[in-house]
């Protein structure tokens, strides 16, 4: 995106390209999420047991389907690059659409410390399995985090398409490794004897508390919205591509629980770093343990890579709105790469990829996820009441509101309790933060914020203003 | 008028981006660090263990065996983990009082600047 004189002398900006389909919002939205089936979910076995796991895989996929809907409406009309910052600061206002900014940052950032640490952890395992045991996994996090951040720094064209090719991979490993299971590849049976014996280790509290890992199936399928305006239709694109997305994996998040839950005892699988990989070693099957070992790698890879480049993007975004030091709003002169911001964020990565365990870095990352989707609810009717239907022309409406809305709120307030219950201490630092962080933008840095910058869209003064 | 915010000196700039940088470290690394956050799940091993007494059937013990853990005892702290759900009520409360206290203060400050842009972008509001 490049900036050219008008007629008149003023700069105008170009617009990104619309080039965009359905199946490339289904990509996009799959290939940041599909790493939630590789780690991470399976902790939500820990919390609860394998019931409680199957359970939270599917509460969780009702909370991602009300998301999906909402933002399809919001975005569709909203359609501006940044997604739900851009949504926040026409709807609710510059320091919530800070807070969102902060959503994102933290949330991608955190989980691109996740899947270094992930790498880290399988490449220990794969070693340890060859007979070097005690391999140093620290090296191997600072490389992958380098890596991905240098390739982000040149250029992000060439590493996304491949990151659609090497998630497509991954994607049907999944597959592989559920067929494979089914047709009797497995030198270890499937048992689900634990449903009956133990099916309920903690009871119905652990049903409860579960949720919490439950969301790391789909955290990220929200990112969709990030391609608004590269969209050639976003009323038909936006919502067939999320909605597909979440389809797509639910059934992956089923297949997955299916296979791990047959193959690995719960507790193991409760506190597992790469669950899919340990269960093609419960197969005994080389061949499947090298595909599983390359699907982890892959996910893991891609993943964070999207997280580089969205995490990125959205501190970038703040720092062009001035809602952040403006030095972040820089373009690289060659790459056209927000580069500064890219730099920026490789040691706070770094500082949780080394230094705090994978569950505590997941947990985070949900967090602010959690926040950004409790945000979704009351810009929704926010959104409706300032611009009713008439007011404004949607690309999508979506169905029955306000139910989705109160849907996802009940939900919302259960994932809270949920993540309470064993990790209270991390949900009062987080919310600390974005409390202490939203006070220093309202009363220091909000100053330095061009007040009538902040709302770009044509539309009429908002009812009640 | 169109507000015109002050211009920020590179100083100021690198003030604000330290803040930030102290603010995430400290408010999310520094509990981690210094070992006051972590789910509370504590293994509660069984003296003696074998597979039987741990609750693993044959088939599991395959799995076990699989995943490189052949002997019971180096089972027994995964397999006897628990969390501890018990909670205080108070606790609870406080963190319901801190999220939507949080939500309400975003929310009530947003509006505030909010009337500000759009008084800028659309002009004063007609009476």
């Amino acid at each position: 995106m490049v900036d050219t004189k008008t007629a008149s002398g003023q700069p105008e900006r170009l617009q990104l390209l619309r080039v965009l389909g359905p199946a490339h919002i289904w990509a996009l939205g799959v290939g940041i999420v599909l790493v939630g089936e590789y780690m991470g979910w399976n902790f939500a076995v820990g919390k609860g047991g394998m019931i409680a796991g199957l359970i939270a895989c599917w509460v969780a996929g009702l909370l991602y389907t009300c998301v999906a809907m909402i933002d399809s409406e919001v975005t569709s009309t909203v359609a501006a690059a940044g997604g739900q910052y851009a949504q926040a600061k026409h709807i609710v206002g510059p320091l919530m659409a800070f807070n969102v900014g902060l959503f994102l940052v933290m949330a991608y950032t955190m989980l691109e410390a996740a899947n270094a640490i992930t790498i880290g952890f399988l490449l220990d395992t794969v070693a340890g399995m060859q007979g070097h045991t005690g391999l140093h996994q620290q090296p191997f996090i600072v490389l992958c985090v380098m890596f991905l951040a240098w390739l982000n720094y040149r250029g992000v064209l060439a590493t996304l398409t491949f990151n659609l090719v090497i998630t497509a991979i991954a994607f049907m490993a999944i597959i592989a490794l559920f067929l494979s299971v089914q047709f009797g590849v497995s030198s270890v049976p499937l048992d689900f004897s634990a449903v009956t014996t133990d099916p309920m280790p903690y009871g119905w509290i652990g049903i409860l508390a579960s949720l919490h890992f439950g969301l790391w199936y789909y955290l990220g399928i929200e990112g969709t919205c990030q391609a608004a305006e590269e969209v050639r239709s976003p009323a038909r694109s936006l919502p067939y591509g999320t909605m597909a997305g979440i389809m797509t994996l639910l059934i992956a998040a089923t297949m997955t629980w299916y296979v791990c839950s047959g193959l690995i005892p719960w507790e193991y699988l409760g506190q597992a770093g790469t669950p899919l990989f340990d269960a093609a070693r419960v197969t005994g099957n080389r061949g499947l343990m090298v595909l599983l070992f390359i699907g982890t790698m892959f996910s893991t890879l891609a993943s964070a890579n999207g997280c580089i480049n969205d995490a990125s993007r959205a501190w970038f975004s703040m720092g062009r709105d001035r809602y952040l030091p403006i030095w972040f709003g820089a373009v690289h002169p060659v790459y056209r790469t927000p580069y500064r911001s890219i730099i920026f964020l490789v040691p706070i990565a770094l500082i949780f990829a080394l230094g705090a365990p994978l569950d505590q870095v997941v947990t985070f990352s949900i967090l602010s996820g959690l926040l950004g989707y409790t945000f979704m609810t009351f810009n929704m009717v926010m959104f409706r009441r300032k611009w009713p239907l008439d007011t404004i022309k949607r690309g999508y409406v979506h169905p029955m509101h306000p139910l989705p809305t109160i849907v996802l709120l009940i939900l919302c307030a259960t994932a809270y309790v949920a993540v309470f219950l064993g990790y209270g201490t991390q949900l009062i630092a987080m919310v600390s933060f974005y409390i202490i962080a939203s006070l220093w933008f309202h009363f220091r840095r909000y100053r330095y914020v061009r007040r009538g910058d902040q709302f770009t869209m044509p539309w009429p003064r908002p009812e009640g203003y | 008028m169109a507000y015109k915010p002050p211009k920020q000196s590179f100083a100021g700039q690198i003030f604000d981006v330290i803040t930030l940088l102290v603010l995430t470290v400290g408010a999310l690394y520094l509990p981690l660090y210094l070992g006051l956050a972590g789910a509370a799940k504590t293994p509660a091993p069984i003296a003696n263990p074998t597979w039987e007494a741990l609750g693993q059937n044959a088939t599991e013990q395959q799995q076990w065996a699989a995943l490189g853990i052949t002997d019971p005892a180096a089972a027994n702290d995964i397999i006897t983990a628990r969390f501890d759900y018990s909670f205080s009520w108070v606790a609870l409360v406080v963190m319901a009082i801190l999220v939507i206290g949080y939500f309400v203060l975003v929310v009530r400050l947003s509006d505030r600047e909010y009337r500000d842009v759009i008084a800028e972008r659309f002009g004063a509001k007609k009476k």
